[in-house]
């Protein structure tokens, strides 16, 4: 074969080349330590087309040529009313869609005023405590028009509940709404740590959720599954990958046993990725998990719509690789991450700002973060053609490796007994321990190189001007939490606390007794609490 | 007497990233000390409690989320508030240059940010423990 001899012909040739330019490095590897060969020169040939099964391509027929992906910026700190300025601002900036940053306490299901809350209110994003914070921040912001996204997790039902009744004030219909709730409790007891409830219960929270939706707000993605939080711990892409979709498996499977039809809920199941610093490893990554979740869906859950076959996702640049040295890099990383999110083919993107190794951004780091899309989105050319980089023998190759890799490690996960058994056991946490500690020996060692911190460093740096959370505000927090329960109709709110109580104990669904507790303005607080009392607390492994 | 450094890491308030602690953690172990980690969530005074009762002679705190300003300063009140301060308290995690002058003029000895080496931080322990008195 012409070929072949011609490829030997180029290896002696290389043979002779090497002693006068050694390579590098003995190997070459991806962040999930697949070796990379010196030259791809072919792949394993497949028919795939994007928008069609198992829509490695992309899951749209024309993908950005049609629509651009979501930009969408998490965001919020302080109060209400300075998170709904910072929406507005971002939404005037050509933001096309909001992300709801919540603060500590309301995430862990605790009031501002709650001793626990100290020192957290209002820090890592906004505080909300009942109906009348989430009034102030959707003012003047018109939930029909614009999708809001809410990583809120063991309070999901409650945030969610809120975001109803706020649409009903403003006359949107509940069936109107869009947006998501991350709702994904999985991967906080592997890797966030805003669990409340112990798993059952909270994934019987989930399947409620599922099933009030498929019924009544049918626009609503009602769970983001996220791999991103598992990456930031110090997964691989790989791992990343596997644990996410093992996560998926044990929700449908939750849902199917709850009585649920899998093309019911599948359709609103949803995914959130990281964007690392590996540019081809993360591009074949978006791919492989695509196609391993179609085939996943298809023939382990005999799905047919073919909407519960296409895996969706929001990205994030990689949080963990930003520096505090040099923060002006960050920007130049964001934008390869961001590029290797697009090239991959996501739904929606959020690019980091460069201070957030330091701080929550200022409104100046926010808008370069934006530009960078938006400059990616506009001026490069990139999404002018479907899956540019498809049939690249290195990214195919890639994406078959990781495909491959992936599905052993979601077997390994089956064999422990499925997702809650292998978190209980604390396999995932002790394999995600273990890479990040490798990571951190390379990174001493220099093996693995990061700008402007172990190489390339500078001497006195200064910081830029960063943001500052109003120091008083979590007083003010606590003083209109007082007066709220000094006003509110106590019986009104007794009586829906009990109802939940009764539901949470029973079978019957627990979202219209928290949407009526909600609506009463019970905090919170007071409804995780009534839930606590039922399902008690997660007490780590 | 030698007796190797006893530390305690602490997550302090309700931030969830233990990345760091938990390497930081097996570092120290690997330099030789004895490290208790408390897990998420602890208050304050838990965590003195736990470091009192230990016996040991470093606390290391991380904090991603922004309220080391509330509650480093409040593990020092605590230890002195209970005779304790003889043990030494670091800090680490996601903290701007300015709040590092405040955490120390409230007592806290070393804040170790992004970009910080587990072996500055456990050189950091066995000079201070040395200086404090304490054989190791």
């Amino acid at each position: 074969m012409e070929n072949k001899s011609a490829k030997s012909r180029w290896e002696e040739k290389t043979v002779r080349w090497l002693e006068k330019a050694p390579e590098r490095k003995q190997t070459f590897t991806t962040l999930s330590g697949i070796e990379v060969e010196r030259l791809y020169t072919e792949h394993e040939a497949r028919e795939e087309w994007p928008g069609e099964f198992p829509y490695t391509r992309g899951i749209h027929p024309t993908m950005y040529r049609s629509r651009l992906w979501t930009m969408r910026q998490y965001a919020g700190f302080g109060s209400a009313k300075e998170t709904n300025e910072r929406f507005r601002y971002l939404l005037q900036q050509g933001q096309s869609g909001l992300s709801v940053a919540f603060d500590l306490p309301t995430q862990i299901g605790y009031d501002s005023d709650d001793p626990m809350a100290m020192g957290e209110v209002g820090k890592v994003g906004v505080a909300i405590d009942s109906l009348q914070d989430m009034e102030q921040l959707f003012a003047g912001i018109p939930l029909d028009q614009v999708s809001t996204s809410m990583t809120i997790n063991a309070p999901a039902a409650i945030l969610l509940a809120m975001v109803i009744a706020v649409g009903e004030k403003q006359g949107v219909r509940p069936e109107q709404l869009r947006g998501t709730i991350q709702n994904d409790i999985l991967k906080e007891y592997i890797a966030r740590g805003t669990y409340i409830f112990p798993p059952q219960p909270s994934m019987r929270l989930i399947t409620d959720i599922f099933q009030y939706c498929a019924e009544h707000v049918p626009k609503w993605n009602t769970i983001s599954i996220s791999g991103y939080h598992i990456r930031e711990a110090g997964s691989t892409a790989v791992q990343e990958v596997a644990f996410t979709l093992a996560n998926g498996i044990q929700y449908v499977e939750a849902a199917l046993e709850a009585g649920l039809e899998v093309d019911q809920f599948a359709p609103r199941l949803s995914f959130f990725f990281n964007a690392h610093n590996h540019f081809f490893e993360e591009i074949a990554k978006f791919r492989a998990a695509r196609r391993l979740w179609a085939k996943i869906m298809k023939h382990r859950f005999h799905a047919s719509n073919e909407r519960s076959l296409q895996l969706r996702f929001h990205t994030q640049t990689g949080g963990s690789t930003l520096t505090a040295q040099q923060p002006d890099n960050n920007i130049v990383r964001v934008t390869l991450q961001a590029l290797a999110a697009v090239l991959g083919g996501t739904q929606s993107l959020h690019t980091n700002a460069r201070d957030e190794a330091l701080a929550l951004p200022t409104e100046e780091s926010a808008r370069i973060a934006l530009r960078t899309q938006q400059i990616i989105a506009y001026e490069s050319g990139v999404a002018d053609t479907v899956d540019p980089l498809g049939g690249s023998h290195y990214i195919e190759t890639l994406t078959d490796q990781i495909e491959q890799e992936a599905e052993a490690l979601i077997k390994r996960i089956d064999e422990l007994g499925g997702a809650v058994h292998a978190v209980e056991q604390g396999f995932m946490q002790r394999e995600i321990r273990r890479v990040a500690l490798e990571t951190q020996r390379k990174i001493e060692r220099g093996e693995e190189v990061v700008v402007g911190v172990n190489k390339f460093t500078l001497e006195n740096e200064t910081q830029p001007p960063l943001l500052r959370v109003n120091p008083a505000f979590a007083k003010e927090q606590i003083a209109a939490l007082k007066e709220l329960r000094a006003t509110r109709n106590q019986e009104a709110v007794n009586q829906a606390l009990a109802r939940l109580k009764q539901a949470a104990a029973g079978t019957e669904n627990v979202m219209p007794s928290i949407l009526e507790a909600v609506k009463a303005y019970a905090t919170v607080g007071e409804i995780c609490n009534a839930l606590r009392a039922v399902f008690g607390e997660y007490k780590p492994v | 007497m030698n007796r190797p450094i006893r530390v305690l890491i602490a997550k302090p308030g309700l931030d969830g990233h233990d990345r760091g602690a938990l390497i930081i953690a097996q570092a120290l172990r690997d330099e030789g000390m004895e490290v208790i980690y408390t897990g998420l969530r602890q208050t304050p005074a838990q965590i003195v409690a736990t470091a009192i009762q230990e016996d040991v002679d470093v606390i290391g705190l991380s904090c991603l989320s922004g309220a080391h300003n509330e509650l480093f300063p409040e593990v020092v009140r605590l230890l002195r508030e209970q005779q304790a301060d003889d043990i030494v308290v670091v800090g680490g995690g996601v903290i701007p240059q300015e709040d590092i002058a405040y955490l120390k003029e409230q007592g806290v000895a070393e804040v170790f940010t992004s970009g910080t080496t587990t072996t500055e931080t456990a050189e950091f322990i066995r000079r201070v423990v040395k200086e404090k008195g304490v054989q190791a």
